[in-house]
C-alpha cells in the first residue's frame, strides 16, 4: 500500500536542509543569546542574521520590525490583544475580521469582546473571498485594527491583501494579516502590499514547530503579551528559540528560492486532482479555483460524512483532513464551509488534501483511484444518499 | 482522536450493512444537519429478530455503533432487544471518545424506532413496550 501524506496545511515534514542549518544551535552553540561569553554571542549573531534575512524575504524595511514568537497562534494573539489594549485609552474599541479566520484570530476576538471590544465579523463570499469594499464599509472612527487572513487554512483561498491593506491605509487603520498558510506559496512584500502586521510560522513550510514571527511596522503602539526579560527589544520576553529562529529563516529562504517551480508543479497536480474528483456526481470544490493556494484541494461529497471518509482514506494509506470538526471534538461542521454558505449536511462531507513538493503525480493517480471507490462505498450505506437519489428521481418524474 | 481496535474493526468491516426487503420494522433516527442518520431494518418471526440490517450516514463511531448494535440484537427476542442500552453497545466496542457517546445513543434509538414501527405495522400501540424514544440531546441541531 502507498503512504501519502496529504495534510501539509496541518504541518509539514522538517526539511533536511533546514535541520542541517539548525543543528549547530542544538549542539555546539547552546549558549543563552543574552549572555556575554562567546557561545552565547554566536547564538545572538545567528538570531540577528536570521532576522535580517527574513526581513529581506518579506519585504520588511527594517529587521527590527520582526519579532520572533512561538508560532502563528501567539503572533495572532499578540497582534490583536497587543494593539487593542494599547489603543483602548485612545477610544479605539472596534475590531474588523472575517467569519472564516483561523480560531487563533476568532477566539482571540471573542476574548477581546469580553474585555469590552466590539468585533465586526465580515461575511465571506461563496468563493471564499473577503471583499475590500466590505472592509471599507465596516471601518469606523473607533476601529483599532483590521485582521484578514492572507490565505484560508481550510479552503486555501487567497485574499486581496494589497487592496484590503490600501483601504486600511486610506483610513489610517492598522492592518494585520495571518499569513501562516500563505507564506512560502505567495510572494509577500509588506511594503508593497500595505501590510502593517503579519503573522507566520515555520512548521507550515518545512521548518520546525514552535517558532514563528510577528512583523510589526515601526510606530505601531502595541502592548506586550509576554512580560519578562528584555529579549526582542523588550517586546517579547523569553530566552530565544535560537535553533527555531535559524530554522524559520532557512525554511523561508528555501520556500522563496523554490517558489516558482514548486508552485507550478503543485498547481498542475492540484488542478488535475480537482478535475478528476469533480467527475464524482454531487461533488463540489470549495473556494475559488484561481485565487487558491497551489497546495490546497477542498471538496465536498454529498451524502457522506467527512470523518468516515478520512478514516477510510487512512485505511488506504492517505493522510488527509476533514473540514468536519468531528475530528476536533466538536459536532458542528467547519465554520469556514458554513461561512461560504454551505448547508450543514453538505459541509459535514468535506475533505481537505494539502500537498507539498514531496508529493508526486503518482500520488495523485492513487488518490484519484481511491477516493471515488470510498465515496461509492460510503454512499452505498448512507440513508442520506438514498434520500438524495429518491428526491432526484421524483424531480425527474415531475 | 483515538478509536479502540474494536471500533476500527466494526468501521472497516461493518456487519449487517444493507436493507431488508419487506422488513417488518424500519426505524430512522438522527438528521443530516447533525451529521448522523441511522436507519435500521428488522425481520421478526415469533417475537424473535431473525434478521437486521442498517444503513448509516455518519462518522466512524456512528458506523461502528450501528454495526455492533445490529450484531447484539440479531437472533434476540424483541424484549431482549429493547433492553439493549447505549452503554452496553459502548462497552462492547471497548469504549468511545466522550464526544462520540451520542452515536451509541442513536444506535439504541434506531433499534427502538424499528421495533416501534414493527408494532405499529401490526396495529399495536408501541408505547407500552418501547416507551418514548428520547430525542438526541447531544447537539443543538433541533433548535
Amino acid at each position: 500500500m502507498r503512504n501519502i501524506y496529504a495534510d501539509n496545511s496541518a504541518t509539514t515534514a522538517l526539511s533536511p536542509v533546514v535541520l542541517e542549518k539548525m543543528m549547530p544551535y542544538l549542539t555546539d552553540f547552546y549558549g543563552n543569546p543574552s549572555s556575554l561569553y562567546s557561545i552565547g554571542g554566536k547564538a545572538k549573531e545567528a538570531i540577528e542574521k536570521s532576522r535580517e534575512n527574513i526581513a529581506k524575504n518579506l519585504g520588511v524595511k527594517n529587521p527590527s520590525e520582526i519579532f520572533f514568537t512561538s508560532g502563528g497562534s501567539e503572533s495572532d494573539n499578540w497582534a490583536l490583544k497587543g494593539v487593542c489594549r494599547a489603543l483602548k485609552s485612545k477610544g479605539k474599541k472596534h475590531i474588523i475580521t472575517s467569519k472564516f479566520e483561523h480560531h487563533a484570530i476568532l477566539h482571540t476576538c471573542q476574548s477581546l469582546e469580553k474585555e469590552g471590544f466590539e468585533v465586526t465579523y465580515l461575511d465571506v463570499y461563496e468563493n471564499g473571498i473577503v471583499h475590500p469594499e466590505d472592509v471599507e464599509n465596516a471601518i469606523r472612527d473607533d476601529t483599532a485594527i483590521v485582521s484578514i487572513m492572507y490565505a484560508n487554512n481550510e479552503i486555501g483561498t487567497i485574499q486581496p491583501i494589497p487592496e484590503i491593506g490600501a483601504v486600511c491605509k486610506k483610513h489610517g487603520v492598522i492592518f494585520h494579516t495571518d499569513a501562516v498558510q500563505a507564506a512560502g506559496y505567495v510572494k509577500i512584500n509588506v511594503e508593497e502590499q500595505n501590510i502593517d502586521m503579519l503573522s507566520m510560522t515555520a512548521h507550515k513550510i518545512h521548518g520546525p514547530k514552535g517558532c514563528g514571527l510577528l512583523y510589526i511596522r515601526k510606530g505601531i503602539k502595541i502592548d506586550n503579551l509576554i512580560d519578562g526579560g528584555a529579549q526582542e527589544r523588550n517586546r517579547r520576553a523569553g530566552t530565544e528559540n535560537v535553533a527555531g529562529i535559524v530554522g524559520l529563516d532557512a525554511a523561508l529562504q528555501l520556500a522563496v528560492d523554490t517558489m516558482d517551480e514548486r508552485c507550478a508543479k503543485l498547481i498542475k497536480m492540484r488542478d488535475r486532482l480537482i478535475d478528476g474528483l469533480l467527475k464524482i456526481e454531487r461533488s463540489r470544490i470549495n473556494g475559488d479555483r484561481v485565487h487558491r493556494l497551489p497546495c490546497n484541494v477542498n471538496m465536498c461529497f454529498e451524502g457522506i460524512e467527512g470523518e468516515s471518509l478520512l478514516l477510510k482514506l487512512d485505511l488506504n494509506g492517505i493522510s488527509a483532513s476533514s473540514g468536519s470538526a468531528c475530528t476536533s471534538g466538536s459536532l458542528d461542521p467547519s465554520h469556514v464551509l458554513l461561512a461560504i454558505g454551505l448547508p450543514h449536511e453538505i459541509a459535514h462531507g468535506s475533505m481537505r488534501l494539502s500537498f507539498s513538493a514531496e508529493n508526486t503525480e503518482e500520488d495523485i493517480d492513487y488518490i484519484l483511484e481511491k477516493v471515488p471507490q470510498i465515496v461509492t462505498y460510503l454512499r452505498a450505506m448512507s440513508p442520506l444518499w438514498e434520500a438524495i437519489k429518491k428526491r432526484e428521481a421524483e424531480e425527474k418524474v415531475i | 482522536m483515538v478509536y479502540s481496535e474494536k471500533v476500527m474493526d466494526h468501521f472497516a468491516n461493518p456487519r449487517n450493512v444493507g436493507e431488508i426487503e419487506n422488513a417488518d420494522g424500519i426505524g430512522e433516527v438522527g438528521n443530516s444537519k447533525c451529521g448522523d442518520i441511522m436507519k435500521m431494518y428488522i425481520k421478526v418471526e415469533d417475537d424473535t429478530i431473525t434478521d437486521v440490517k442498517f444503513k448509516t450516514f455518519g462518522c466512524g463511531a456512528a458506523i461502528a455503533t450501528s454495526s455492533m448494535a445490529t450484531e447484539m440484537i440479531k437472533g434476540k427476542s424483541i424484549n431482549d432487544a429493547l433492553k439493549l442500552t447505549n452503554k452496553a453497545v459502548m462497552e462492547a466496542l471497548d469504549g468511545l471518545p466522550p464526544v462520540k457517546v451520542h452515536c451509541s445513543v442513536l444506535a439504541e434509538q434506531a433499534i427502538k424506532a424499528a421495533i416501534s414501527d414493527y408494532y405499529k405495522k401490526k396495529g399495536v400501540d408501541p408505547e407500552p413496550f418501547v416507551g418514548n424514544i428520547p430525542q438526541c440531546d447531544s447537539c443543538s441541531c433541533n433548535s
